[in-house]
């Protein structure tokens, strides 16, 4: 059901973990619908520089949180707003469809960390 | 090393029970419906193969209608009496196993009336909530006898008391109990009872539906007069013969075996920090551990089992096909931390105390490793 590339992610994820005095946190999901995410970022010159994840949930949210923090390092603010769903879970290879909404649940995570940093600069 | 521990979901087939089926598909083929010699071999093996799976209920073989499983004997139970009813009410608990839980959510849309009894935190109903539930019109009382998910044995001599007392059919499904549990139609009053053979070593595609004497039942398939005109359809004598190997083996000693290694089992997982075991410690099936972990998710572990050759399952949303925690999960009340974190691990008479110690090694590596990635928590 899960491609290779999302059960590597998944036994070996590399961005697990949270910054010390990130930049921006956001947290999104419920435990009851069983999965809950965090993103932290670490911002310089608008730029993401660094990015983890800690999360509560399956296979595909916990491979969609790493592939999210690849996705986002090294990327200006203004790209790190226009990763989609779509291309976390292109990125895994597809995944199920019924799973698409841990993709989902990392763009909002995401989004919420990029709320809070500018929130925070403002 | 790898290891099995979904005897829940389905079990290795013995092989002895191979064996016992293997002249049925190539010598002895055929149909126990015929007159001539062929036929009547596959009919004697047929009836034979009732006798056992009868006496081992202590019922009559013609009360035993083979079916092709569980969930049709389920169906087969409950529709059959409620057609042949036309209307009514009637009883189950939040804690079935889906054949009858949405047998009776079709029936319901059919216009039957239906109460879903709850269940404590152990998974018990209560005999008073039974007795209480009883309305003038109550045509049939279904309850599970083992949970397939947490293992709770309920009380079915009680029940079936209280069924007796009020003249109402009892059915209970006692897939995952039968073979495991004693069950005596002479001693408790049960009248439809389901059993399956693929949970007890044997092959897939056979079951059994005991119907008590007396009981009517409208058939849901409909062509030839097989099975006592209530199940129609070329006998499968193949699968008869081999359920009923699989019962003639099935012993006392296997049963201890297995209660031996599940109270080992959750004696020493147990240790791990916030784990809580599903269901109760006591009257619980031999082979049922089910397990909740605080903080992490039930699918999660069970891929990372997986990768370590422990095959197990989950009740948890995520695993699910409507992304809805396990409703006996939900009827038992767990507290939000671990509703998702299940693991349910079952065992056979295969299972080794060996096996067991290599998900000791690997189970609480695993748990840690999540707990770590888990924002929740500590």
């Amino acid at each position: 059901m899960y491609s290779k590339k999302a059960l590597q992610h998944f036994k070996k994820p590399k961005n697990f973990g949270i910054i010390k005095n990130a930049d921006g946190i956001g947290r999104a999901g419920n435990p009851v619908c069983g999965d809950v995410m965090e993103v932290y970022i670490k911002v310089n010159k608008g730029k993401i520089k660094d990015c983890k994840f800690k999360t509560f949930g399956c296979v595909a949210a916990i491979a969609a949180s790493d592939v999210l923090c690849e996705l986002c390092k090294g990327k200006t603010i203004k790209q790190a707003k226009k990763i989609t769903a779509k291309q976390i879970s292109d990125y895994l290879g597809k995944l199920p469809t019924i799973k698409l909404h841990c993709s989902v649940l990392g763009r909002e995570t995401l989004k919420k960390a990029i709320e809070d940093y500018e929130k925070k600069k403002d | 090393m790898k290891v099995y521990l979904d005897n829940g979901a389905t079990t290795k087939m013995d092989d002895a029970v191979l064996k016992a089926m293997q002249p049925y598909f190539t010598e002895k083929y055929g149909n126990a419906s015929s007159l001539h010699s062929k036929g009547q071999e596959a009919k004697m093996a047929l009836e034979e193969s009732r006798e056992i799976i009868a006496k081992k209920l202590n019922a009559r073989p013609d009360e035993i209608i083979f079916t092709s499983g569980g969930t049709e004997s389920d169906n087969l139970a409950i529709k059959g009496i409620a057609y042949s009813k036309g209307k009514g009410h009637i009883i189950t608990s939040k804690i079935e196993h889906p054949a009858v839980l949405k047998t009776c959510e079709e029936l319901q849309k059919q216009n039957f009336e239906i109460t879903y009894l709850n269940v404590d935190s152990e998974g018990f109903i209560s005999l008073q909530d039974l007795e209480n539930s009883i309305k003038e019109n109550t045509i049939l009382i279904s309850i599970i006898h083992a949970n397939n998910e947490i293992g709770t044995i309920q009380d079915i001599q009680k029940i079936g008391e209280i069924c007796k007392k009020h003249n109402i059919p009892f059915h209970t499904d006692a897939v995952q109990s039968f073979c495991k549990e004693d069950i005596n139609v002479k001693k408790t009053n049960i009248d439809l009872i389901s059993i399956s053979s693929h949970k007890i070593h044997g092959p897939k595609g056979i079951g059994a539906l005991y119907v008590k004497k007396g009981n009517k039942l409208k058939k849901l398939i409909d062509g030839g007069k097989h099975e006592y005109n209530l199940r129609a359809g070329t006998e499968n004598v193949s699968g008869a013969v081999g359920f009923a190997k699989a019962v003639k083996i099935s012993n006392n000693k296997d049963t201890k075996h297995m209660e031996n290694l599940r109270d080992y089992f959750i004696k020493e997982i147990l240790k791990i920090e916030k784990v809580k075991l599903n269901g109760p410690k006591d009257k619980r099936l031999c082979n049922n551990i089910n397990l909740a972990f605080a903080y992490i998710e039930g699918e999660a572990i069970g891929a990372y089992l997986d990768a370590k050759g422990i095959c197990s399952s989950t009740g948890s949303a995520c695993s699910s096909k409507e992304l809805k925690t396990s409703h006996v999960l939900q009827a038992i009340n767990l507290s939000p931390e671990y509703l998702n974190g299940s693991l349910r691990l079952t065992i056979s008479k295969f299972t080794t105390k060996q096996e067991i110690d290599y998900v000791f090694q690997e189970l609480p590596k695993i748990v840690h490793k999540l707990r770590k990635i888990s924002p929740l928590g500590d």
